[in-house]
């Protein structure tokens, strides 16, 4: 399981972190679009940690993830209207939820400890590689100032997540 | 950011001090509001120290809820995004507090008798 997050995580890393496999730089957009795809796959797995799991460290933080991810993405929402921008769907978006889907059907099939553990995991290599994103790919390449903004607000706020994650991820060894 | 909304307290508070020995003895120190801003998920700097009966005003300047939450819980504060709420200090002692929801966030208050 681990080596799959790994696996997982490492493919989003290349996807999220390498221009270069795309003719030109994701625009507004398309930026708009993957930070609003991440913030509704974690709202997901953390409905689904709510679900499944009853250790109460792990439902605090499956709790603040879907309050958080909630929170900025509603602000996402807001911007885009505001600006008349549509996101656009694209091939990164695309992998993120495959991704997630293979990932949610998955941890659908475990339970207790094992789920609690392969859901902490996953929530430390998924933050890891969104702020890997944020700061190389999304945050440089965004034209609009309020977006920039906007995305460096979730910056803080995923790096949070992930020291959070982590800290989490010991406590369950 | 802290800041002290009553200076003209403390100014009054100076101008006693510095009266001849003659002069009526001061009146006790009036108490003080100090804003402490929760913003880009960080509490935002303490005033070195406070006294008792002194108070805290938390600002969150946030999209996110947060708590202020005294580690022997002295306080719990909850706000919820745009909020400000106020905490008035009663015993002296160092308060160490985070936030309930996003552990990371941490500070420390003074009180001073």
């Amino acid at each position: 399981m681990l080596l799959k997050a790994f696996g997982v995580a490492a493919a989003l890393t290349f996807t999220l972190a390498a221009p270069a496999a795309y003719a030109q730089a994701p625009n507004d957009a398309q930026i708009a679009h993957i930070a609003y795809t991440a913030g509704t796959i974690d709202v997901a797995a953390g409905k689904q940690a709510l679900a499944k799991s009853q250790n109460k460290a792990v439902r605090d933080f499956a709790q603040e993830m879907v309050r958080d991810h909630t929170a900025v993405n509603d602000q996402a929402l807001a911007l885009v209207k505001k600006l008349h921008v549509t996101p656009q769907d694209n091939p990164t978006s695309q992998a993120l939820s495959k991704d997630a889907a293979a990932k949610l059907a998955s941890y659908a099939k475990l339970s207790g400890a094992a789920f609690d553990k392969a859901y902490v995991t996953n929530e430390v290599a998924f933050h890891k590689t969104v702020n890997g994103a944020l700061s190389k790919t999304l945050i440089p390449n965004a034209k609009n100032p309020e977006l920039k903004s906007l995305l460096q607000t979730g910056l803080k706020l995923f790096t949070e997540h992930q020291t959070h994650a982590e800290h989490l991820a010991a406590g369950l060894k | 950011m802290n800041t002290p909304r009553l200076w003209f307290v403390v100014l009054a508070g100076a101008a006693l001090s510095a009266a001849p020995a003659s002069a009526p003895a001061a009146k006790p120190r009036a108490p003080v509001i100090y804003t402490v801003i929760l913003k880009d998920m960080k509490f935002g700097p303490t005033p070195p120290a406070i006294h008792v009966g002194d108070t805290i005003e938390w600002d969150n300047e946030d999209i996110f809820l947060h708590s202020a939450t005294a580690k022997d819980k002295a306080f719990d504060v909850e706000l919820k995004p745009k909020a400000h709420l106020w905490t008035t200090f009663h015993t002296p002692g160092t308060y160490a507090f985070s936030c309930r929801y996003h552990p990371g966030m941490t500070g420390t208050i003074v009180v001073r008798p």
